[in-house]
């Protein structure tokens, strides 16, 4: 096995062993058993109302629990990762490690492997089953399901960069308060731009997507609510997980981008440091 | 198997940083134990880092094993015990060494006999599945030691490897290097234990303030030189004068002489001088130098006698 790899095994040793995949399971799976008694009770009392059965309204649960499951993803990713290279750096475990014959940028990267893996299963198994759960109880499915998967996943590899670039340089707890700090900032940015969109004020639009340029994780999220939504919602263009101005395709090729470069200078930030 | 020249290390860059190792020229022979001894914050880690690519060279070169630092081609026949060792908590003793010997590219053949052969030869053959969270600092420093020895290095580099080890840990980590040495590896042993020093190193460097104080082996440091205990009567300027060519006078204080003499040869020129010129002569008592009193002697050396001249190096290999 090339040392690429083992490094990832290493990190995936850490989760195992440090109960962090042990806990989730087990607090995912109470997240899920709730979400389904409350799924099935709205969609009990549902059909007996006005709105009935109408896929809107089933979306809208739907989203909620979705929404959830995004911001699981990304409080998980910074839990995880802020203290992968910042920790062992402080540590010291590092240098046991460095001075093996590989280069370090082989670390940083098999670091990343680990932690992406394991976000992706998250995203993926969290998601599909909030998806099954929906679609068990009213036969309801949302629109582009696969594509809404992969733009969360893209979102926390996203924040799993810059939480590995931030390990390179700060402390773990300075680390973690920056990813946060820029969580928040993208998400503030996300409301401000649709309120711009909304009152047709295109200076607090332009804010917007300023800020989404230098942190691009919530127009992911936005994008893929836009996506899973059905079209009667798209048009209302205000709601809670409504995007009137739904971030466009550029927007997700850029924000890939912007994990690699963030990835890029990960590498060279920890290649250029005295452990 | 090492060399650096003028090898130099700020820290906090741009200008008022902390010179942490200022110009060491260090040149480690093949098989050679090198001991490289110095007072805490002397800069003895920095060297080591800055061998191992840890740290980056500020100036000067260094080449290990005929590489730059940190290379991995150099790296995969180098073994490293860093100071105070740590160690991921979570993984047991054996899964960590099979981490480890992973990271060298090592079959899953010679892992599996290699890693129980090392964790006998640091006696936690029975430990393999504990986790290192639970071992003891003395356990955890042999863990360190058996991760750096995983390779069958020609080099290993331990920085203060018996520090917080109890007198039989010591011993013990002191019959590994006396191992190593008999097996013709070369070990690069950094410390501030005088005496372990003492017990398995061919040659020093002493490192004051982040420069080269002395350099060589034992015997040109510390074996040869010797303090002569002197009572005599009658010492004439003649007979001191004679004295004088031979030693060098550290204390007099009336009928009481304290002699440094450069080498043995030299003692009966000494006897000879007393007694010829009519002293008369109580007691001539000789003893070695211990490194300890060496050691101390450089570090009380006055500050203008570091910047002098560097020493010179040790002998070309």
């Amino acid at each position: 096995m090339n040392s690429i790899g083992t490094i990832t095994l290493m990190t995936f040793r850490e989760a195992h062993r440090r109960r962090l995949v042990l806990t989730v399971a087990i607090m995912s799976l109470v997240f899920l058993a709730l979400f389904t008694l409350g799924f099935y009770f709205v969609h009990k009392n549902a059909q007996f109302t006005i709105v009935g059965e109408r896929p809107e309204v089933m979306n809208f649960f739907l989203l909620t629990g979705l929404y959830v499951v995004n911001f699981l993803v990304v409080v998980l990713t910074v839990l995880a990762s802020v203290d992968a290279i910042a920790g062992e750096i402080s540590s010291g475990t590092i240098q046991t490690t460095v001075t093996k014959p590989l280069r370090r940028w082989k670390i940083v990267i098999g670091k990343w492997l680990g932690l992406a893996a394991m976000l992706c299963v998250f995203v993926v198994v969290m998601s599909v089953a909030m998806i099954g759960i929906v679609y068990g109880i009213s036969r309801y499915v949302p629109p582009s399901p696969v594509q809404g998967i992969a733009l969360m996943m893209l979102e926390g590899l996203v924040i799993l960069s810059i939480s590995i670039l931030g390990g390179t340089r700060l402390t773990t707890l300075a680390n973690g308060v920056v990813v946060f700090m820029l969580y928040a900032l993208a998400f503030i940015s996300g409301w401000i731009e649709q309120i711009g969109a909304f009152m047709r004020n295109e200076t607090l639009s332009s804010i917007g997507i300023v800020i989404s340029l230098i942190m691009p994780s919530e127009s992911l999220w936005r994008r893929a609510a836009y996506l899973m939504q059905p079209p009667t919602i798209r048009q209302l263009g205000f709601g809670p997980f409504a995007t009137a101005t739904a971030p466009s395709g550029v927007m997700v090729a850029y924000s890939a981008l912007y994990a690699a470069v963030l990835m890029v200078f990960a590498i060279r930030v920890f290649r250029r440091r005295d452990l | 198997m090492i060399e650096t020249f003028e090898l130099r290390k700020v820290f906090g860059g741009r200008g008022g940083g902390t010179i942490a190792v200022d110009g060491v020229t260090l040149d480690v022979g093949r098989g050679e134990v090198f001991g490289f001894l110095g007072p805490n914050g002397a800069g003895k880690t920095t060297t080591i880092k800055m061998l191992l690519g840890l740290v980056h060279v500020t100036s000067g070169t260094a080449r290990v094993l005929g590489l730059a630092p940190g290379e991995p081609a150099a790296m995969a026949r180098v073994g490293f015990l860093p100071e105070h060792f740590r160690f991921p908590a979570w993984l047991g003793a054996a899964e960590f060494l099979d981490l480890h010997a992973r990271l060298y590219g090592m079959p899953d053949a010679r892992r599996r006999s290699r890693i129980p052969e090392l964790l006998e030869r640091v006696g936690l053959a029975d430990r393999a599945a504990t986790c290192l969270g639970e071992f003891s600092k003395g356990m955890s420093q042999r863990i360190g030691l058996a991760q750096a020895l995983l390779n069958e290095p020609e080099l290993v580099i331990l920085d203060e490897p018996t520090s917080g080890l109890d007198p039989l840990g010591r011993r013990e980590v002191m019959e590994i290097i006396r191992e190593l040495r008999a097996a013709g590896t070369t070990v690069f042993l950094n410390s501030h234990l005088l005496s372990e020093v003492e017990s398995t190193c061919d040659r020093i460097a002493v490192i004051k303030r982040g420069r080269i104080a002395r350099t060589g082996s034992l015997d040109d440091l510390a074996g040869a030189q010797l303090e002569v205990d002197v009572r005599a009567e009658g010492i004439t300027p003649e007979i001191r004068a004679r004295i004088e060519a031979q030693a060098r006078i550290a204390r007099a204080d009336g009928a009481h002489l304290t002699l440094i003499v450069k080498n043995a040869e030299r003692l009966p020129f000494l006897t000879a001088a007393l007694v010829d010129g009519g002293a008369r002569l109580y007691s001539f008592a000789p003893r070695r130098l211990s490194l300890e009193e060496m050691f101390v002697r450089i570090m009380e050396e006055s500050d203008a006698a570091d910047s002098g001249p560097p020493m010179p190096k040790g002998p070309a290999r």
